[in-house]
């Protein structure tokens, strides 16, 4: 059952072969057999995923056509769940249970879908190794000594290790692109503004956007159906008709321009990576793609101004963790002062608490100018890096990480190693584009990503490329060598 | 040494929308607390503020009343500091693009009119509120208002007395509550004023050090408190200290300012542009679609007074000022059609009355149809001004309309020339001595002499004689 993809899933509950209970039964025990290893999931929602299924077994016996019936599902657990603890990765959330639910988890209820629990992460989504979460990291299915990316790692290797068909998840600066890459799997970040951010939690609200990683384009742009929608709830979600990216996935790629940055193969990148990389514009040249060499020349400015911007919103947006109304709260405070320092202070992990320092430092009365606002011209030169490129090609093609996937505690001790993990990701959250990985090779029986960029709002078009990448190749229905 | 005193303020003005600026909870007061807090208002993650396009629209008529410029392109931004009643953890405001940019508010002190300057408008959120009594050394906290809609006012230094600051700050009630975008209640926290002070040797042009004195939210104390601080300010001056810049915060219950915080201690707010709110565009046909629903205004409203009605600029400044009293003023006159009698009496008695009861127009046991009625006796002569008063009294005891009075306690005005005649025949009977003085008096000194017999006949006549008819009656019978 956990071999086949959404939508051989949808056809075989439509025609009885298994029923959702049986569908959420499998993907539960699967859970239970290897995530006590993995460690991919905070949650699991056993009792109400059962509840769930029964119902859309139901509604599938009564005829009922809603697109994902039955279809077991997991969370990033930084959508809030109505009703479902909702931790983010922190301790500051440990016994968070919000009141409702984020649109986005609502959009996959009203469809149908059933949720097995909520994914592992990064503290707040800062991190790109899931060693940040207070929850413990999660082990990379394909080698368990290695992270599985970040921040949204449990979702990657929950759905790398077929513990769910499908799971949701955010991108601030490449928190779907590089897990997916770093657990084979595919994922989509689309543009800024196509998601709800509504429920979210939020870590940089100008670069946060939610998304999907499945394990083919085909099932992400059926899920990217259901998730993407317009949003009153959200003031940055632009109201566009969402399209059926399902019907346009076997267009031909004959002919389409794919631009290659060729700031995207440095010095900084493994070798193993380049050629897997090299090696599928190949298979694209061969599906009669043209492909060119672009020049992005602000690309060396993307990880600095990402690292002043997304700080700075983050220092503001974790201000309300004040233990004063929820969340968690000092034994005994002294005084006001002393409950906000000891909250915070016990709440927070330590990435958390640097990027809080530099966000506020970056926002000082003197400073502003020379960080915050140099940051924002940066960032508008990179997205007119993209303007200009996207006049000759109609995607954009290179790396997805800088290496596969590393060893525990490898980049832990120096924040900057880390950070430039997302070197080829941020560039698209700091313009808004739509990104995708997908998975192009391995290197040392480690997956490898390919990164594909589209204009604002053309995710069809770069989930068709994707898909017609994907029949051609078999790179996404390899599955890591414990897992059966 | 003269000193010169240089007053800024900045209003906060709750604007009177049914809903928050960023959710959709109500911003009735008096609410049990917390019962009016939305997920949003409690910063719950993941929530987001959408933006309340009813305060858009007050904070651009207000605008527009104070002839400013409306900012086609205003941005919400994010002032950062930690309080308990500020959920987020910041405030949304606005600070480098505000809505209102510009214009100004004319006031008038005695006979001097001067015009004020408003250095600019920002929509922002309102805080909720800490309640440090009743939880046993721990402090409660109350959302209800947290996300109230706010403009605040923000004046040039253009003020130099404590009278001209409060003659301001009634300027600027009278035109909020005259466009509706505030009820103006005071006593409610809907008009809160923060007033910043400095002296200067007569004739300096540099400014001198100020101070600021938060949270004041009546006119009553505001001149008393403003020339305390001023007083301060002289005393530490001139004993050769030198005045702190500092934040002040008045005291409702004490009626006394004392020192919250000095600069040095002031927070460095880290201001950014919100990234969960878009900047707000608006076009031309936006504004002066507002511009053409604006209603009048009480500057508009003095001059239609005066040519309408021909008051006097004095009387049409009074009774156009307050929203209330000017509605109050022109139903009753259109009843009754006598302007200048209805405009006495409401500067008169009405006035008076609501005064000793601590009371508004609003609220006043007295209709505008009740006064027109009231006026409408005086002029077809049921009664005279005299037993008016009296109805007047019954009226405001709620004892029934204007009508029923009358006939019920008996007040109506005595026109029978039969009844007067007896009356003043009466009154010449028993004072003879008073009579034969006016008889033996020359012409020019008789009308004044008249006033003892028409005072004697009322009091006979128990104040309901037609004074008209009974002076008619008196001159002809003391001519004889």
């Amino acid at each position: 059952m956990h071999q086949l993809t959404i939508t051989e899933q949808i056809k075989k509950l439509k025609d009885k072969t298994f029923s959702s209970v049986e569908l959420t039964q499998h993907y539960l025990a699967r859970i239970k057999k290897y995530d006590s290893e993995l460690n991919s999931f905070i949650s699991v929602t056993e009792d109400a995923a059962l509840e769930q299924a029964q119902s859309a077994d139901q509604a599938l016996a009564a005829g009922d056509e809603t697109p994902l019936l039955g279809i077991p599902i997991a969370h990033k657990d930084i959508f809030c769940t109505d009703g479902t603890p909702t931790t983010c990765g922190s301790k500051m959330l440990e016994n968070f249970v919000p009141p409702y639910d984020a649109t986005v988890v609502e959009n996959y209820r009203r469809a149908g879908a059933v949720m097995l629990g909520k994914t592992n992460m990064d503290e707040f989504a800062m991190g790109s190794s899931n060693e940040t979460s207070f929850f413990g990291p999660v082990r990379n299915p394909w080698a368990k000594d290695c992270v599985p990316g970040g921040s949204s790692g449990g979702s990657a290797a929950a759905v790398a290790a077929l513990l769910t068909p499908a799971a949701t998840a955010t991108d601030t600066g490449g928190s779907i692109r590089q897990p997916a890459a770093l657990c084979g799997v595919t994922g989509i970040k689309p543009t800024y503004g196509r998601v709800s951010r509504w429920g979210m939690i939020a870590f940089a609200s100008s670069l946060d956007q939610g998304g999907i990683i499945a394990r083919t384009a085909e099932d992400a742009a059926l899920m990217l159906n259901t998730m993407a929608s317009v949003d009153p709830k959200d003031s940055t979600n632009i109201p566009k008709d969402v399209p059926d990216y399902s019907a346009s996935l076997n267009n031909r790629v004959n002919g389409m321009r794919i631009g290659v940055p060729k700031e995207y193969f440095s010095d900084g990148l493994h070798p193993g990576t380049a050629s897997a990389v090299q090696e599928a514009i190949g298979t694209y040249e061969k599906l009669g793609a043209k492909i060119s060499e672009i020049s992005l020349p602000n690309t060396s400015l993307a990880v600095p101004a990402y690292y002043v911007i997304a700080p700075a919103e983050c220092s503001a947006n974790l201000s309300r963790f004040d233990g004063v109304r929820y969340g968690h709260r000092c034994e005994n405070p002294k005084n006001l002062e002393d409950l906000y320092k000891r909250s915070r202070g016990e709440g927070f992990g330590e990435e958390v608490k640097r990027r809080i320092l530099v966000g506020t430092y970056a926002l000082s009365a003197g400073y502003y100018d020379a960080y915050y606002h140099k940051a924002q011209q940066v960032r508008r030169l990179i997205k007119n890096d993209f303007d200009a490129a996207f006049e000759g090609v109609d995607i954009v093609l290179g790396p997805t990480a800088p290496s596969p996937a590393f060893a525990f505690g490898a980049k832990g001790a120096d924040p900057v190693a880390m950070y430039l993990e997302d070197i080829f990701t941020i560039a698209a959250n700091l313009a808004g584009l739509p990104g995708m990985s997908i998975p192009c090779g391995l290197v040392d029986d480690k997956p490898v990503g390919l990164q594909l960029i589209g204009k604002h709002f053309d995710e069809a078009r770069i989930l068709n490329a994707a898909h017609c990448f994907q029949r051609e190749t078999d790179f996404h229905s390899l599955t890591p060598k414990d897992i059966n | 040494m003269e000193w010169e005193t240089v007053i800024g303020l900045e209003i906060h003005v709750q604007l009177a929308t049914n809903s928050k600026i960023f959710s959709g909870s109500s911003t009735a007061f008096g609410a049990a607390p917390n019962t009016q807090a939305s997920a949003i208002d409690l910063a719950m993650p993941g929530t987001l503020p959408v933006v309340n396009a009813q305060a858009y629209k007050f904070a651009t008529m207000f605008g527009l009343a104070i002839d400013a410029e409306i900012n086609k392109h205003s941005v919400f931004e994010r002032k950062n500091y930690f309080y308990p009643d500020l959920p987020k953890g910041y405030q949304t405001t606005q600070l480098e693009k505000p809505i209102v940019v510009g214009g100004h508010v004319d006031i008038r002190v005695g006979e001097e009119e001067k015009r004020i300057r408003v250095h600019h408008a920002h929509l922002e959120e309102d805080a909720g509120k800490s309640l440090h009594e009743d939880y046993h050394g721990m402090s409660g906290i109350d959302l209800n208002r947290a996300g109230t809609p706010l403009i605040e006012v923000v004046t040039e230094p253009d003020m130099r007395s404590g009278e001209e600051a409060v003659a301001f700050a009634r300027k600027l009630h009278s035109v909020v509550t005259s466009l509706g975008i505030c009820d103006g209640e005071m006593s409610q926290g809907s008009m809160r004023f923060d007033v910043n002070i400095s002296i200067r040797p007569k004739g300096e042009q540099k400014l001198g050090t100020r101070t600021e004195t938060k949270n004041l939210n009546s006119f009553r104390f505001m001149e008393r408190c403003i020339e305390q601080e001023i007083e301060r300010q002289i005393d530490l001056l001139e004993s050769g200290g030198s005045v702190v810049q500092e934040t002040r915060l008045y005291d409702g219950d004490t009626h006394s300012a004392r020192s919250m915080r000095s600069k040095e201690e002031a927070n460095d707010y880290r201001y950014f542009p919100c990234p969960d709110l878009l900047p707000v565009v608006i076009d031309e046909a936006y504004i002066s679609d507002i511009r053409q629903q604006l209603p009048e205004l009480p500057s508009a409203r003095q001059t239609r007074f005066e040519t309408d009605y021909k008051l006097s600029s004095y009387d049409a400044e009074l009774l156009s000022t307050d929203l209330n009293t000017a509605n109050f003023f022109e139903a009753a006159t259109e009843q009754c059609g006598d302007p200048k009698l209805t405009a006495n009496w409401i500067m008169g008695e009405v006035s008076a009355r609501l005064n000793a009861n601590d009371t508004h127009i609003g609220d006043a046991p007295i209709s505008a149809a009740d006064l027109a009625q009231l006026i409408a006796r005086i002029k077809d002569g049921t009664i005279s001004n005299k037993i008016a008063k009296t109805v007047f009294d019954a009226l405001w005891n709620k004892e029934g309309d204007v009508d029923r009075i009358i006939e019920a306690k008996g007040l109506k005005q005595v026109s029978d020339s039969g009844t007067l005649e007896k009356i003043v025949d009466e009154v010449i009977a028993n004072n003879a001595q008073q009579v034969e003085n006016y008889r033996n008096a020359p012409a020019e000194k008789r009308p004044k002499m008249l006033g003892f017999f028409v005072g004697q006949s009322m009091k006979l006549s128990k104040g309901q004689a037609n004074p008209q008819q009974l002076n008619k009656i008196l001159q002809e019978k003391l001519e004889k």
